[in-house]
């Protein structure tokens, strides 16, 4: 009979315990899983909601369980409680288990890192793109390599959808982040070295791409677009780029000139958002002017193409 | 008027301060004319006088105050009064306002002060709220808001919650060892004094040209290397308030390993004094780092160091590491104490002895040990060396085991106890089940997959809020509660505690909650303006926040009425065990009239005939029945 409360206690854990997981895997966490990446972090999620959610329970049910049971009554306040002053098994116990919950979680974590971070198997070739971020815009670059022909120079990204793409991606001032949520992937650009980053598109459609490291005035409005087409509309995009930038366009490799409104315009160009950008950043530029020598040394230095 | 101004106190320091940016004003001058400037007007340089003053002008400030008038005296060999108290306790609230050596005294100043800054830190984190209510641009523009949350994070973690720990520790944490006073008062009188220096700089740098700090609080390079001068505000406002804690982590290393009452063994101590002792060697060993990545900043923007400048050789990415060596060892450093208060209030108010006492202690160590391997994990997404994220992975998740091992003591000590469920007990319990949340969003973001997708999105914010708010600050308010009848002699309003309680647990919960999910969906951290598709959560995060901003007032309220026309506290209302609680409430102005000798263990609660400290001297104390306590002689 002593016991009863306890199973009660258990029973209705186990039972809050079963609601909390359902709904952590039927609530709708993310955005639209856009790359092959998104499916596997996606599930990993999942199986963390798994693991949290019974801890969590554990936790919640015992203080409401003592509160409710253990609570000081009218007349014992002056009683004390039995002078329990461990357990040694239960100690081990609590140790052990979430270490070996947390082994197993790391690993699997890291069995899913090297998945969605390996090169694409299967003889398939990576499309390259070099992203450089700047305040307070991005500006994508095919190269020659990817387009078969002239570079083509944008500032939204288009990628076919089941390419594996490789990003190259580099800062010309500060540090920068590229984000695309619904890939569910993420890498700073940083000045003076290149990072990388793979994605696979998996799914049609146009979703944010963000600057999530914060780099001034301007960094909530350095916002573009990935538009995932199909490889035809895809081929069809790029040589449309190709048309009026062919005879005047700018070097390979380097941004060049900032395109203006007018220049090189992308068919889809202008969300107006890196125009409402560059004016809010513009007393940063002013900034970046006035630390003279040592500034146009990081643009030289950061704006070659990647030696590495 | 010319013997205030000789005299020790704020004319003096006031006419210090005023010495101090003159002679920054000519020091620079001198430099400049010395390097060959040209021109007359090349001499005067704003940003140089205001750096160099901004060094210059606090430290003039504290020697008028006094801060070092002991150790000028000494070394000018002039008569240093060693046995004049005149500088101990306090009798009217002027007192507060003086370089006071009493540990009572201080513990009382830096409490205030931190919660000021709470105060304004909080008044800021509305303001942005009322600017994120909805998408666009209301209130603030986006320089003013980038202040906004830089400084509303560096105000909240330099200077409320480190020093409001290190104050609740300053006031009770001698007592509980049976002290008289911390090892080295002037130096402590001296660590208060420094942190003041530092909020009000932090808080003035929205006066400066070009608005207040806005890289973060993180001040990752080079974006700090070029921002506006108002960033050396912060750069310096970390020196005063990293010095201000490594000086007081020092006293409490040196307090606690020397001045123990006899019979205070290790294994004898409260957890509290075990928290403080973790957390000191935490602040001894790491704060040096933060130093050292603001003078990195300092020298690049002052003297052209291109430490950060990536064009001619400098590392940005050491810049990241170095901040976070301190950065993450910091989080320990802001939950550590607060770990020692729980524990304290957990076994009194559940009239138990704490589970497992060892093994607190052991986990708060090895916390300490392995809170130096994890920090790489705020890099996941920055390009470093792709190879650092699995160890940094697992040691991320490790840690969680010390802590965990803690959490479950802590239940484990509430079973089968006699709970009283008071507001110092609510706000424990709120804390155990807010920082299991906190812990398992942490676990999440230790897997790097994941935490490549949130990584600087509102998922941080969400989880870094469940540890600092649910975690720490729900400690800091029942450590506050728990110790206002022995700090002030007063006891405060029980129901307005309630309230104040559960008013804050239920907003804390609408305002940070969702920000998990707005952090998954992608929505990224310190912005000011965002996309539309977010503008549910934000407008309940937004509503929500109010409500919990205003819930503050009615602590406020509490405290102060309190402190004022409160009924007097008994010597141990609650029934403690600990030393301090065996004194008169506010203790005697040397704490105890006679020195304690300590018998037993600190939580011996329910087992008969248990004491922990008896007081030799007066009337022979007599081992007491379960339940009661060692009185001590003067009562």
């Amino acid at each position: 009979m002593r016991n009863r409360p306890v199973l009660v206690a258990f029973v209705l854990g186990a039972v809050a315990a079963a609601i909390g997981i359902a709904l952590g895997l039927t609530i709708h966490w993310f955005p639209a899983q856009a790359s092959t990446q998104a499916k596997k972090i996606d599930t990993l999620y999942d199986v963390l909601v798994v693991a949290s959610v019974p801890i969590f329970v554990l936790v919640t049910t015992v203080v409401l369980f003592s509160v409710w049971r253990f609570r000081m009554r009218p007349g014992e306040e002056e009683r004390d409680g039995p002078p329990i002053h461990g357990n040694t098994k239960l100690e081990v116990l609590w140790t052990a288990f979430p270490a070996a919950l947390l082994i197993s979680l790391c690993s699997y974590a890291y069995v899913v890192l090297r998945d969605v971070e390996k090169k694409p198997s299967g003889g398939a070739t990576e499309m390259n793109v070099d992203v450089t971020g700047q305040q307070f815009e991005w500006k994508f670059s095919y190269p020659a390599s990817t387009t078969g022909g002239a570079p083509v120079q944008a500032t939204q990204l288009y990628l076919p959808q089941g390419q594996p793409v490789r990003f190259n991606v580099r800062s010309l001032d500060v540090i920068h982040a590229f984000y695309v949520p619904a890939f569910r992937l993420q890498i700073d650009a940083v000045p003076g070295q290149t990072t990388n980053l793979r994605a696979t598109p998996s799914r049609l459609g146009t979703y944010v791409f963000a600057c999530a490291e914060l780099c001034g005035l301007g960094h909530p409005a350095m916002r573009t677009s990935v538009h995932v087409v199909s490889p035809a509309a895809f081929r069809a995009w790029l040589r449309s780029q190709q048309q009026p930038a062919g005879g005047q366009g700018p070097p390979p490799g380097g941004p060049g000139a900032p395109p203006g409104p007018g220049a090189p315009a992308p068919a889809a160009a202008g969300t107006g958002a890196p125009a409402a950008a560059r004016r809010a950043g513009r007393s940063d530029a002013r900034r970046r002017a006035d630390a003279g020598a040592r500034g146009a040394d990081t643009l030289a230095g950061a704006g070659r193409p990647a030696g590495s | 008027m010319a013997a205030k101004l000789r005299a020790p106190g704020f004319y003096r320091a006031g006419t210090f301060t005023l010495g101090g940016v003159l002679f920054s004003l000519a020091l620079t001058y001198l430099v400049r004319m010395s390097y060959g400037h040209g021109r007359f007007h090349h001499f005067i340089a704003p940003n140089a006088i205001l750096t160099v003053s901004l060094i210059a002008a606090p430290l003039a400030f504290l020697v008028g105050l006094g801060a070092f008038d002991y150790w000028f005296y000494w070394a000018a060999g002039k008569p240093t009064r060693p046995e004049d108290h005149s500088s101990h306790g306090a009798h009217s609230w002027r007192d507060y306002f003086r370089v006071n050596t009493d540990h009572k005294v201080i513990g009382i100043q830096y409490t205030v002060t931190s919660f000021f800054f709470l105060l304004v830190g909080g008044l800021m984190a509305m303001l942005m709220r009322a600017e994120l209510a909805q998408p666009g641009s209301q209130f603030v523009d986006s320089n003013t808001f980038n202040g906004l949350f830089s400084v509303h994070a560096s105000l909240l973690i330099f200077l409320f919650i480190i020093p409001v720990f290190a104050g609740l520790a300053n006031f009770v944490l001698p007592l509980m060892i049976g002290a008289p006073d911390m090892a080295f008062p002037r130096l402590n009188a001296l660590s208060y004094w420094l942190l003041p220096i530092a909020g009000l700089m932090m808080i003035a740098s929205f006066f400066a040209p070009g608005g207040s700090f806005a890289s973060g609080w993180t001040a990752y390079a080079p974006l700090s290397d070029t921002a506006p001068i108002g960033q050396v505000f912060f750069t310096l406002a970390v020196q005063f308030a990293g010095a201000s804690s490594i000086a007081t982590a020092l006293n409490f290393l040196v307090t606690i390993i020397t001045m123990r009452a006899p019979g205070m063994s290790f294994f004898r101590m409260p957890l509290l004094v075990w928290a403080n002792f973790a957390t000191s060697l935490l602040v001894v060993i790491a704060t040096p780092f933060i130093a050292s990545s603001q003078f990195f900043i300092l020298l690049d923007r002052g003297l052209g160091f291109n430490f950060f400048n990536a064009g001619r050789g400098g590392d940005v990415l050491m810049y990241q590491h170095v901040f976070w060596f301190y950065s993450h060892p910091a989080v320990y450093i802001m939950m550590l104490p607060g770990f020692g208060i729980v524990s304290e209030i957990i076994a009194v108010k559940s009239r138990k002895p704490i589970f497992g006492y060892r093994m607190m202690a052991f986990s708060l160590v090895a916390i300490v040990v392995l809170g130096f391997t994890v920090w790489a994990h705020h890099m996941f997404v920055s390009g470093m060396q792709a190879w650092i994220r699995i160890p940094m992975m697992i040691t991320t998740a490790i840690i969680a085991v010390p802590t965990g091992i803690k959490i479950f003591s802590w239940l484990a000590t509430l079973w089968k106890g006699v709970l009283h469920l008071d507001t110092p007990m609510l706000f424990a319990l709120g804390f155990l089940t807010m920082f299991t949340l906190g812990g398992i969003s942490g676990v999440m973001l230790a897997m790097v997959p994941l935490d490549i997708h949130v990584s600087d999105t509102y998922f941080i914010v969400a989880h870094i809020h469940y540890v600092l708010f649910g975690g720490s600050l729900f400690t800091i308010f029942a450590g506050v509660y728990y110790w206002f009848p022995k700090m002030t002699g007063r006891m405060f309003d029980e129901r307005l505690g309630r309230m104040h309680f559960w008013l804050t647990f239920i907003f804390f919960n609408l305002t940070f909650a969702p920000m998990h999910i707005i952090g998954l969906q992608g929505m990224p951290r310190r912005v000011a303006d965002y996309s539309s598709q977010y503008a549910g959560w934000n407008l309940v995060i937004s509503l929500s926040s109010f409500v919990l901003g205003a819930s503050i007032l009615i602590f406020v309220y509490n405290i102060v009425s309190s402190w004022r026309g409160g009924p007097r506290a008994p010597a141990n209302p609650w029934r403690g065990m600990t030393l301090e609680w065996q004194v008169s409430s506010p203790p005697p102005i040397f704490n105890f009239d006679a020195v304690p000798t300590v018998v037993g263990g600190p939580y011996e609660y329910g087992v008969p005939g248990a004491v922990h400290g008896i007081f030799k001297g007066g009337a022979e104390v007599k081992p007491a029945p379960a339940g009661t306590v060692a009185r001590p002689a003067r009562e």
